[in-house]
């Protein structure tokens, strides 16, 4: 999905990165904190804040969107309104995670790491969340889904629409 | 606190407060305050129990009575029944406790009994969020002795006698690695925290940090005396929201304190740290990708020599211990070095804490003395396979362990061990396998994730993981061939002699160890176009076996219409329509469809 990234809308939001950017540039090893807030801020890291950043921080461009699309925590699309992810860490794939994940994909139409066209739901496969004791788990943005099952997930998705 | 009489303890483990505790705890307040025991009964938050599959979780004290499984609706009934006419409330009790008639304190538990709280002592107890309870605790104290009583060189030493050995997976003993930093040159030398706990399955960590944060920040700064340090940093996971926010409540609290900053307890000795979040990469677990992590810069291992301990963090002398190493340091420090080699091994004193999860009645964490059988913590601690399902197998050290066998249960479990058993220790996950999953598939899904997480610098762990990866996906579609095996052991071996890092040193681990243990299985899938443990779609059949009643309810629910027959007789499916989609099998009332 492409988006334009609009400067005039983004004002607010561009003057805050650069205050983060001007209390963090003198710490050493400032990029990964501040790409942090990037995320924080615009929900995603599009090349137009690639570029504020490299600015601000005094990187060559090439070298941010290398640490930006090396860690998974940082996007290139917009997430959905509601992000859904699904715990595959081996104790919840161990009790069927991977048949939750394949319905989600099959409801939702997208894959793995996609937005929906209108922007409400976006899908990850995630890693271990550590919820371990409450196996197969889901997480809808802060809303944790626990002991979850494949043929709930109609009813969840309905939740949100 | 005078005037209370009972005290409610609330797990505010990960957990628990995942399965919709806050609301739990608003209502119980509200209802406290409606019968009029707001003076009388104290709610306190506490960290991680370790019996994760009972959450969410109460314990009320001076009785120490264990409330398991709390709904929002039970808490009328606690209130009223329990805290104002002072009658337990049986049915909530955790079943563990409850014997012939006598509610057991927890304490004497079967679940609790075998195990040794060190590292945990704390989870559970005391209130992560207020640092004058872990102080009670006799929190700081060793810091103090350290700091008033000790040389760094008597600290480098109590923790090298000790026999510490590094927690995070590898084994290397701390006092060792504290030594070379402590003799190595550097204006500035770095005491770095790994909490960038990737295992998956593996929980310990963050029970640590948010149940008991100060013990790991009191261990960085005595480590960084021992050393000679004054920065720390603790690189934390970004999917760990609550144990960040614990961390920074508690380096502000120990800073009010004077406990991190300048000249602590007046001994002219600076220490502060930070916290560093990771951004998602399996690889920062690694202490050289972590340290590049840090630096800012993508997380990619780098050539040893030279060590961190020589040249770390910025070229300087760094120290990089795990979240449960740091947990021990200060009681080692306050109860000696005899105290600590009385538990555990010869090679290995102490405890370890494994995450108990996959297949099995209590998941949660236990800790227990290193060289405990497997079996003791499968089926005494952990009680054993739920459903009736039989043991298949135990999977430890994550993607890169291995998978043990039944043959194996009495094993005594301790680094050496592990590795003769094709395992490792790694960071404590145990994930527990029953008749139902298939081994070739669980060995696909840890290559699925190496594959993903290989940071890509070095060759063999890049390409070789990948190709590793298309075998398996071949063997559990049905499309395996006799060469596949063996070239998937050859690759194994190559990967594992040639990858730069332990993450491909250690990924094909997964496949060595379950094509040695469960070879049947491979040939199943390979040869016989099967899978025995019937999880792998592609080759599975489903069939009506003869005694069908003709119901027809299966041939409601197939969605793709493979399924005939005639009302009242024999039905069939048709296999090559057939999803494998399982519906069938799930609404038939009389089972008489079968999975092969």
């Amino acid at each position: 999905m492409m988006l334009e990234f609009d400067f005039e809308k983004n004002a607010d939001k561009i003057k805050e990165l650069k205050k983060m950017i001007e209390e963090k540039k003198d710490m050493k090893g400032a990029l990964i904190p501040v790409l942090h807030d990037a995320q924080g801020i615009f929900g995603y890291i599009p090349k137009e804040v690639q570029v504020i950043i490299s600015e601000g921080l005094n990187k060559p461009i090439a070298e941010i969107y290398g640490v930006v699309t090396f860690y998974s925590q940082f996007t290139l699309i917009p997430k959905g309104k509601y992000n859904i992810g699904v715990c595959m860490g081996t104790a919840c794939y161990v009790k069927d995670s991977q048949k939750i994940l394949n319905q989600i994909i099959k409801e939702l139409g997208i894959d793995v790491g996609e937005t929906t066209k209108d922007g409400l739901f976006s899908l990850e496969a995630t890693r271990c969340i550590g919820a371990c004791g409450l196996a197969p788990v889901i997480m809808v943005n802060e809303d944790v889904y626990a002991k979850f099952d494949a043929s709930e997930v109609a009813e969840m998705l309905e939740k949100y629409k | 606190m005078d005037g209370i009489k009972s005290y409610v303890l609330i797990c505010g483990g990960a957990n628990c407060t995942s399965a919709h505790k806050d609301e739990i705890v608003k209502k119980m307040k509200g209802k406290i305050k409606e019968v009029g025991l707001k003076t009388e009964v104290q709610v306190l938050p506490k960290g991680c129990f370790g019996l994760c599959e009972e959450g969410p979780i109460f314990v009320v004290y001076p009785e120490g009575v264990f409330y398991s499984h709390v709904q929002a609706s039970d808490i009328n009934e606690i209130v009223v029944e329990h805290l104002l006419n002072g009658r337990i409330v049986d049915r909530l009790l955790y079943k563990g406790i409850v014997g012939k008639n006598i509610v057991t304190s927890l304490n004497d538990s079967k679940i609790y009994k075998k195990q040794t709280r060190i590292v945990l002592k704390n989870c559970g107890v005391i209130n992560p969020e207020n640092i004058d309870e872990y102080i009670a605790y006799d929190g700081y104290m060793a810091l103090g002795k350290v700091l008033t009583e000790m040389t760094s060189e008597e600290v480098v030493e109590v923790i090298r006698k000790s026999g510490l050995r590094g927690r995070g997976g590898g084994g290397f003993p701390t006092g060792l690695k504290w030594s070379f930093a402590a003799k190595a040159e550097g204006k500035q030398k770095y005491v770095l925290c790994n909490a960038d706990e990737g295992d998956p399955g593996a929980f310990m960590d963050r029970s640590v940090l948010e149940g008991d944060p100060h013990s790991v920040i009191e261990a960085m700064a005595i480590a960084g005396y021992a050393i000679g340090g004054s920065q720390g940093y603790i690189y934390i996971r970004a999917e760990y929201p609550l144990a960040i926010k614990r961390l920074e409540i508690a380096i502000e609290q120990a800073r009010e304190y004077g406990l991190l900053g300048e000249n602590i307890f007046d001994s002219g000795f600076n220490f502060d740290v930070e916290l560093r979040l990771g951004a998602g990469a399996f690889i920062c677990g690694e202490e050289t990708a972590l340290i590049a992590s840090i630096e800012g810069e993508r997380g990619m291992p780098r050539n040893k020599p030279p060590f961190p301990a020589i040249k770390g963090l910025w070229g300087m002398p760094t120290i990089l211990n795990n979240v449960e190493t740091y947990a021990n340091i200060s009681q080692i420090i306050l109860k000696g070095v005899d105290w600590f080699r009385s538990i555990g091994t010869e090679k290995s004193p102490g405890t370890k804490v494994f995450a108990l999860g996959g297949k099995i009645s209590n998941t949660g964490l236990v800790e227990i003395p290193i060289g405990t059988k497997l079996r003791e913590i499968i089926f005494d601690i952990g009680g054993g396979i739920p459903n009736g399902k039989e043991f298949k197998a135990v999977q430890t050290g994550g993607p890169s362990g291995g998978c043990i066998t039944s043959d194996h249960l009495d094993v005594e479990i301790d680094y050496e061990t592990l590795i003769e058993l094709g395992s490792m220790m790694g960071s404590g996950g145990m994930i527990v396998m029953d008749e139902d999953n298939c081994m070739v598939d669980i060995a696909r899904f840890f290559l699925d994730f190496t594959v993903d997480e290989s940071c890509g610098k070095c060759t063999p762990c890049r390409e070789g993981t990948k190709r590793m990866l298309e075998i398996l996906e071949k063997i559990t579609t049905g499309n395996g061939e006799a060469e596949d095996l063996v070239k998937l052991e050859r690759l194994a071996y190559v990967i594992k002699d040639t990858s730069l890092c332990g993450l491909g040193q250690t990924a094909p681990n997964p496949v060595l160890s379950t094509l040695k243990y469960y070879e049947d299985e491979y040939k199943a899938h390979v040869f016989e176009n099967r899978c025995p443990a019937g999880y792998c779609h592609e080759l599975i059949q489903y069939f009506v076996a003869d005694d069908c009643k003709g119901c027809s309810k299966c041939v409601s629910v197939c969605p793709v219409g493979a399924i005939s027959g005639v009302i009242k007789q024999q039905h069939t499916i048709d296999d090559d329509k057939c999803i494998k989609c399982g519906e069938c099998l799930e609404i038939c009332p009389f089972d008489i469809i079968i999975k092969k």
